[in-house]
């Protein structure tokens, strides 16, 4: 009896979540269908699998681009921030001063500024760098890397700052005696131990910048530089009546997000939690 | 202590610290500058100085005030809706079904998809799905395209950013909850607490700081939501549904007024950075701590 109960709950939890996913059922079945199909059923399953759509959605996105571009500021930007970030919060945590103190300051008080306030100056600054001082930063994939490393410091130097403080010192001291510059020091003794929140960094600027709309908006003009968001709002910009494509557009879209939740689920669901709690 | 050079210590920190400084600190500043002018944003026109003309315009202005309202209204439903949620899905996933972790596994899902996709995908969803399912089942009254009916809209807004969040969060008050000690609930099973006795007494006051926590995210979230509102409604109907964050950018980048919005952006600014303060000193007083 109390194993019958305990099927039934099990069964009826995973149902519920199926439920819950029910509008990604509904993107996957009329992305197959002709245009008679789709408006006789939405739910229904399709009478026949073309990938038509597909075809012509890929096209239209100029997909392969727009991957490859979404790939490349998100791998960049995140190797930046982490590098450059351990290596900031590490001496700023470990060179006890007035200014370290007033630099992890700034950083931290500056997470509570948001997005809106800063893009309309900082469009004009970029602008001016490109007119006045001939810094490729707008419309450029190396810009928008810049930028990314701007935005995403803040967050990364807290993180990374809150780890380093629980870790003794003892090892580094010993490494110094031995004459290993603070470069050494860091990158082979140091760098290693923080590969937690290496990983939360990670996990949590690729669920950022991945799905970021707007900086990216405003800074890539050419339709070859376009991420994946942006690529995305200008398809449906034309063709949200042909519902059946623009379905096939946005399985196309959140596919490789769902390989990737499915490779590296449990590194997400921890990095999200600790990334959020701390 | 080991010494370490100021070489090194510019070494390590400048590189960040510059970058940093060239896109967060130098466009704030210039963002408060700019806030006290009138430009419509062409280089060549001049920026004229207006002192505080932005501002009050502010309180005059019935698109910006009206916007700034149906935020608040919004954020306010969508934190009831996206925390009762999130808890409710937390205390399932963290009983002992087998299924549990396929669960919290399917339930976050959604918060990895980003919001302008998010926005697209309950387009079709309920606009024309809805319209479909309301002309198949007589039920016209639920099922109708929800996108062009100004208060079903805000609603819509709601409902996907709920969608989108409630895993999200579900994943902190999980955290909150496996912190809790065992013996703390076996105790409180011995004195012969019922469910909902040990849920109110014992769990909810041991894990206030994860209510902190998630009242936190989900607050700033809603306040500056921006994709979902771009690409399910636009604002639209008739700038019905546009948001605090959206009545910005459309006032700098679709109306060309770039001094007064970036003083709405100000405002902005103060206004979440505000609200994040005082959430954060209000629950951080009614914590419970284990000794």
């Amino acid at each position: 009896m109390k194993k019958a109960l305990n099927a039934i709950a099990n069964v009826s939890l995973i149902i519920g979540c199926c439920l819950y996913l029910f509008p990604i059922y509904i993107v996957l079945v009329n992305s197959f269908k002709n245009r008679a199909e789709l408006y006789e059923s939405i739910t229904a399953l399709p009478a026949s699998f073309s990938f038509e759509h597909y075809a012509r959605a890929m096209e239209k996105m100029v997909f392969l681009d727009a991957l490859k571009n979404s790939f490349l500021v998100t791998v960049i930007s995140i190797a930046f921030i982490v590098a450059l970030a351990s290596m900031c919060a590490w001496m700023l945590a470990r060179t006890a001063s007035k200014l370290s103190n007033a630099i992890f300051m700034i950083f931290v008080a500056t997470m509570l500024i948001p997005f809106q306030t800063l893009m309309m100056p900082l469009m004009q600054e970029m602008s001016w760098a490109k007119n006045t001082l001939r810094l490729p930063m707008t419309d450029t994939i190396g810009g928008l890397v810049y930028m990314y490393i701007g935005f995403g410091s803040s967050m990364a130097v807290f993180l990374y700052h809150g780890f380093i403080k629980t870790i003794p010192k003892s090892l580094e001291e010993a490494a110094a005696i031995d004459g290993c510059t603070a470069f050494g020091i860091f990158w082979r003794i140091v760098f290693p131990i923080l590969q937690p929140v290496t990983v939360t960094v990670a996990i949590l600027d690729v669920i950022w910048i991945w799905n970021d709309y707007l900086l990216p908006s405003l800074t890539l003009i050419s339709k070859a530089n376009r991420t994946i968001p942006l690529s995305t709002a200008s398809f449906f910009g034309q063709f949200t009546i042909q519902w059946n494509m623009a379905m096939a557009g946005l399985m196309l879209t959140i596919t490789p997000v769902i390989v990737f939740y499915l490779l590296a689920q449990k590194h997400i669901i921890k990095g999200v939690a600790s990334g959020a709690v701390k | 202590m080991r010494k370490t050079s100021a070489g090194w210590y510019m070494l390590f920190v400048f590189p960040l610290f510059f970058i940093f400084s060239t896109v967060v600190l130098a466009p704030f500043f210039m963002g408060i500058i700019y806030s006290f002018v009138s430009w419509d944003g062409l280089p060549l026109n001049p920026k004229t100085f207006t002192g505080f003309d932005n501002y009050l315009k502010m309180l005059s202005d019935a698109r910006f005030v009206s916007s700034s309202l149906r935020t608040a209204y919004f954020t306010l439903i969508s934190i009831v809706a996206i925390n009762v949620l999130a808890l409710a899905f937390a205390l399932v996933a963290t009983t002992s079904l087998k299924a549990r972790n396929v669960a919290r596994t399917m339930l976050f899902m959604p918060y990895l998809i980003g919001g302008l996709i998010l926005g697209y995908i309950w387009k079709f969803i309920l606009g024309d799905a809805f319209k479909a399912l309301g002309e198949a089942t007589g039920l016209s009254s639920i099922f109708f395209n929800w996108l062009i009916d100004p208060n079903f809209a805000v609603f819509a807004l709601v409902v996907v950013t709920t969608w989108q969040m409630a895993g999200y969060v579900m994943i902190i008050y999980i955290t909150g909850i496996q912190g809790i000690p065992e013996e703390v609930i076996e105790a409180a099973e011995v004195d012969g607490a019922g469910f909902w006795t040990k849920l109110i007494r014992i769990k909810f006051p041991l894990i206030m700081q994860s209510f902190t926590i998630c009242l936190f995210l989900s607050i700033s979230s809603c306040f500056k939501i921006f994709d979902v509102n771009l690409s399910l409604t636009g604002g639209g109907p008739y700038n019905s549904t546009e948001m605090f964050a959206m009545n910005i950018y459309n006032e700098i980048f679709s109306l060309n007024n770039y001094g007064y919005g970036q003083s709405k952006a100000i405002a902005f600014f103060l206004a979440a950075a505000c609200l994040t303060l005082a959430q954060v000193v209000i629950t951080k007083k009614k914590e419970v701590e284990i000794q």
